[in-house]
């Protein structure tokens, strides 16, 4: 290796001239991601819109099954924990290590008492007899495609849930590798990636929580 | 007027749906030949003319040519134009239905047609129409997607079973088409067929009044009736060859070994519950594939084909 | 070793003659010996021989499925198997020759190889993430096979509810090893478009972007764009199996149509995820071989993202029979054949840069001929089948499963093929025999049409495709394919030989037996571990013919950064001492 004497940081890949290369490209990945995570969001919305314009009665009434109170509060825990990432981030570039680790905790904490609110959604549903597709029971109000509503509901939810579980994996992940010390102002990108990441989680139930809880 | 590609499409029997198409296929595969003669030739010519003489070779640095690239662009735009307009013509006219065409009822299910018209008569594929004079086919599907497909008509459409779709013609001479499901349906699939027989307008009156009002004639020509419409004998023959399920043929009292190992003696109720619960007693040897026709035949039509099979001793 | 001092506008960068060794020491093969060290490696030349090798398994598989398929329609009714076997069989020749064939064929086996290389890259952006998508592609493949030894599959590759969600074969386990494939397509293109953008080495601007790397930026932009509503679709159908959800059965309140929509939203883009790869391959072969500039650069490198981009919004001339809106028929057929002309256009640019030429056919050559004259024929049946009332007779018929064979087989497959040849003695330091290479392509191209040619005919004259049993009248055109299918496996089988052979007996390759421009063949063959020894520069395009090999062989003289940025070095600032 000709050209390969300059010393290299710990957090460097081989294959990268510099950190600040490695950094736009981590950067530039996660971009493309996300642009592939909202096409993915894309399909249950197209979803959504199609049955909305053809049933639009069905979504008013069945949107009343939900509750609405819940829901605000969690769009609100969501935004909350939003704000916390983005702190993390603003922590770890100034090398604030304590900051860093607790803000990372407390978006996690957000993120469970998300999910949290999310189980006592589910199970208060489960019990009226709302389950998806052909085990819907519940008779609370009439219309012959009524359990067609609550799968979306619980498809788009549901999926979305899931996106919030990776998420509180990731930044587990990050608060770990931050007790140890391994970032700074020099290397934050994985810090920076999980921010992205959790930004566009948070973004979907935006979107969500009108569209589903607030039809009028 | 000798075409080149005749040969490529089969005699059409409804120049009312397929004359528009027929001709454009003529034109987009006249243009398409002359287009890849012209690709070819230019392939095989410079291969030949400009091939290596040495390995120092110069070529001329010719990156580009805005003006051609614009003539490359502009006449295949052209062409595709026409080609979008004629197709577009062709296609109104298949979904423009004349007011005077006579209307069938069609329903496709796993694997056959039946054809339902407004005298009642109901009869399975085959479809009899009068020459000359528009037909309608309004269809739906009892379970899966089918697709109603004439090639001597130059008409198809998918057979839905959540909504009607429809398609039209017009035979101007008595005689025969074929019919074919082109929406894959499982087993038997290219086995759903059907014909289009054509008759003379007379002759058709005369062949709509002999069908009577539908629902006639003795239990056994009931029951004859009912499994043809209900599509039971493309599963089970009727001459002892062995399709999907076990032949009608001798099935009356005959000795059945079971998947389970136990046997059973085929009676009234053993084709009553085969027909109601298909899955209840699979014989031997054969596939849990049929559907339940709960609902769909009464009491007193499974009957009908229970003194039908009966015959078939 | 001469050097030059190259400055620009941005930069001034000391630049110095490298030569390629003939004969290398240290390749990237006897780097790291052993089978663990293949599995556990990250680097993208291992990798996309690996994809290699994965891909070309399924094509024998879904080869060897569609002989069993020709020989069964020797004869109208039975020849050898029951009509449920020959359903599972026509469906696992479809999924596997689409999903796990033809899509990664080219960007995951060829580009992971080339696609650094080619950028000056030492590898793509995220090696890791590389390897991942391969084990990902292995563990969708191993679904795959659980259903095959689990009852089979009988939907057809496309899944068409209600059919696909009553039917009593397993269904889950493909569409989940679909979902879980898509993600392996997804991370290969999101890890394409980043390397693009970021790790092209000092002087490769947009403008000196070999056309293959601007082809495989499009795929890879399909890829991210698309692959996730196929992900969607298939979990919902999984889902619709599994709890009746009521979206896309009737039976529970939803819309096969709308099943169609969602399908091919994905399906239709990947067809371009299939041949827009091709597309790079025969603008890289064809000027090696002819020894001349490309002609056109902007319009072949333009065209690949206006097809990606229109090529989105197409997919409904799938669904002329469906029962679809007429507006939305209209609109579809109209952008259908917008799509015609940015594929029109490079096919005419190709054939303008073999003008005098200096025009050498070798066995990658005779495949790019092979492609130009049967895509040709893809595309203009294409026409006749995107216009409405041609389609409404032509759909589900032998003309459709003839036009893909022509525009998949006869496009992306010759493609592969023509790259395969063309890179084979840089990936393996080995030159095959060409000689066989050539009989085998004679057999290849008449193999392939006599197998499909006659599909046109009988499909033109009515004969539905996906059919067990057939009426007499097409018992000929049957009988010809069969013949043909022979012929072409045959010729398959032989380059299947050659190849294996060069590699134990075939003579050493040289650094650029070609004597190609392109950046790839400044390296060893086999490339060295970091693909080059040094960090290239790049005065000139790919194309330049004209240019002496000497200006091609550059690189950085001391360590620098310069990657990934827009530094022009200026050709005529060179000095050379």
């Amino acid at each position: 290796m000709a050209n390969h004497s300059t010393t290299h940081p710990a957090h460097l890949h081989h294959h990268f001239v510099d950190s600040d290369q490695q950094f736009d490209a981590a950067k530039m990945g996660m971009w493309v991601f996300l642009v592939n995570e909202i096409l993915f969001f894309g399909g249950l919305f197209c979803a959504y819109i199609v049955f909305r314009a053809w049933y639009p009665d069905l979504f008013q009434e069945a949107s009343h099954e939900l509750n609405t109170l819940w829901g605000a509060v969690n769009t609100a825990v969501l935004i909350g924990s939003s704000l916390t990432v983005a702190m993390a981030i603003r922590s770890a570039q100034k090398d604030q290590q304590r900051g860093l680790r607790i803000n990372l905790l407390i978006t996690i904490a957000l993120a469970c008492v998300f999910m949290v609110i999310k189980a006592f959604e589910y199970s208060h549903k489960f019990e009226l007899g709302i389950f998806p597709g052909e085990w819907y029971t519940y008779t609370g109000f009439e219309h012959p495609k009524a359990s067609v509503f609550f799968s979306i509901y619980y498809m788009m939810t549901g999926v979305h849930a899931l996106h919030v579980l990776v998420g509180i994996g990731l930044i587990f992940w990050i608060y770990r590798r931050s007790v140890k010390g391994e970032f700074s102002s020099e290397y934050y990108t994985p810090v920076e990636i999980t921010g992205l990441y959790w930004h566009l989680v948070d973004l979907i139930w935006i979107f969500l929580f009108p569209l589903l809880y607030l039809i009028e | 007027m000798g075409r080149i590609f005749d040969f490529m499409l089969p005699e059409l029997k409804s120049p009312a749906t397929g004359a528009t198409t027929d001709a454009l296929i003529h034109f987009v595969n006249e243009v398409s030949l002359i287009f890849l003669v012209g690709i070819t030739f230019a392939l095989i010519y410079f291969a030949v003319k400009y091939r290596r003489r040495s390995e120092d070779d110069k070529t001329p640095v010719i990156t580009h040519n805005n003006k051609l690239e614009i003539t490359w662009s502009v006449i295949p735009l052209l062409l595709v134009m026409v080609v979008f307009g004629w197709g577009y013509k062709g296609w109104l006219n298949l979904n423009t239905v004349p007011d005077d065409a006579y209307e069938i009822q069609v329903t496709g299910f796993k694997w056959g047609w039946t054809f339902n018209y407004n005298t009642g008569a109901q009869i399975a594929n085959e479809v009899h129409v009068p020459a000359g004079k528009p037909v309608k086919l309004v269809m739906k599907s009892q379970d899966v997607l089918h697709s109603f497909y004439v090639p001597e008509y130059r008409i198809k459409h998918d057979v839905l079973p959540n909504r009607y779709t429809f398609v039209w013609f017009q035979a101007e001479e008595a005689g025969e088409s074929q019919v074919f499901c082109t929406e894959y349906c499982g087993t038997s699939h290219s086995n759903m067929l059907a014909k289009v027989i054509v008759h003379e307008p007379e002759d058709f009156e005369t062949w709509l009044a002999k069908q009577g009002t539908g629902g006639g004639g003795t239990p056994v020509e009931r029951g004859e009736n009912l499994v043809q419409l209900q599509g039971c004998v493309t599963c089970h023959s009727q001459d002892g060859s062995d399709l999907i399920g076990p032949t009608f043929q001798g099935l009356w009292e005959r000795e059945e070994r079971l998947a389970d190992g136990s046997t059973i003696t085929v009676d009234e109720n053993y084709i009553r519950e085969s027909i109601l619960d298909p899955s209840a007693k699979i014989v031997e040897g054969y596939q849990n594939q049929m559907a339940s026709y709960e609902g769909r035949l009464t009491d007193e039509q499974i009957s009908d084909i229970i003194e039908y099979i009966k015959t078939l001793n | 070793m001469a050097t030059a001092e190259v400055s620009s506008n941005i930069k001034k960068l000391q630049v110095k003659r490298f030569k390629p060794a003939e004969d290398p020491k240290n390749t990237y093969l006897t780097d790291e010996k052993g089978l663990w060290a293949w599995l556990t490696t990250v680097d993208h030349k291992k990798i996309g021989l690996m994809y290699l090798g994965a891909v070309a398994f399924f094509f024998l598989l879904g080869g060897l499925l569609a002989l069993a398929l020709r020989t069964e329609l020797w004869t109208p009714a039975k020849t050898f198997i029951e009509a449920d076997t020959y359903n599972q069989i026509f469906t696992l020749h479809g999924a596997i020759m689409v999903f796990f064939v033809l899509v990664p064929s080219i960007p995951a086996a060829l580009g992971n190889f080339i696609l650094p290389m080619q950028v000056g890259a030492k590898d793509v952006a995220f090696p890791r993430l590389n390897l991942a998508s391969f084990y990902i592609y292995v563990i969708g493949a191993i679904f795959t096979f659980i259903a095959l030894f689990n009852n089979g599959l009988d939907t057809g590759w496309t899944f068409y509810t209600p059919y696909s969600t009553t039917t009593t074969t397993s269904v889950i386990w493909v569409t989940l090893g679909v979902f879980i494939l898509g993600f392996s397509s997804i991370l290969t293109g999101t890890n394409f478009i980043t390397t693009i953008h970021k790790l092209r080495a000092p002087g490769i601007t947009w403008s000196k972007l070999p056309l293959n790397i601007w082809a495989l930026y499009a795929t890879s932009i399909i890829q991210v764009l698309a692959t996730p509503v196929l992900a969607i679709t298939v979990l919902l159908l999984t889902m619709e199996r599994f709890m009746g959800l009521g979206i896309f059965d009737p039976a529970n309140g939803g819309d096969p149509v709308l099943f169609q929509h969602f399908f091919w939203f994905y399906s239709h883009p990947a067809v371009y995820i299939m041949i827009v790869p091709g597309f790079g391959i025969i603008s890289e072969v064809i000027t090696t071989f002819s020894k001349k500039h490309i002609f056109g650069y902007w319009a072949i490198a333009l065209s690949s993202l206006a097809i990606a981009f229109i090529g989105f919004l197409v997919w409904g001339h799938h669904m002329f029979t469906s029962g679809q809106s007429a507006v939305a028929t209209t609109v579809f057929s109209f952008l259908t054949f917008l799509v015609g002309i940015p594929t029109g256009i490079k096919i005419l640019n190709w054939v303008a840069t073999l003008y005098k030429g200096s025009i050498e056919m070798k066995t990658p050559m005779l495949y790019v001929f092979i492609f130009l004259f049967l895509f040709s024929i893809g595309g203009f049946t294409g026409i006749m089948l995107g216009s409405l009332s041609a389609d409404i007779h032509l759909h589900d018929t032998y003309y459709v499963v003839a036009h893909f064979h022509y525009v998949m087989m006869g496009g992306t497959l010759m493609a592969l093929l023509a790259g395969l040849h063309y890179w084979w003695p840089k990936m393996t330091g080995k030159m095959y025999s060409e000689v066989w290479g050539k009989i085998s392509a004679v057999l290849v191209f008449i193999g392939f049409n006599l197998t499909f040619l006659p599909q046109f005919v009988m499909g033109a004259q009515g004969m539905p495709r996906r059919y067990y049993n057939y009426i007499d009248q097409f018992t000929p055109f049957h009988q010809t394919s069969t013949i043909g299918s022979y012929v072409l496996g045959l010729g398959l089988f032989i380059t299947l030989f050659y190849l294996l052979h060069s590699l134990w007996r075939g003579k050493k390759a040289g650094s650029n037996p070609w004597n190609s421009r392109g950046l790839e063949w400044q390296a060893t063959s086999p490339p060295d571990f970091h693909n080059f020894d040094h960090t290239p520069v790049v005065i000139h395009g790919p194309y330049d013919y004209h240019k002496p090999m000497e200006e091609f062989q550059l690189g950085l003289a001391v360590s620098h950064n310069g990657h990934g940025e827009e530094t022009d070095v200026k050709e005529s600032k060179v000095t050379t001492n």
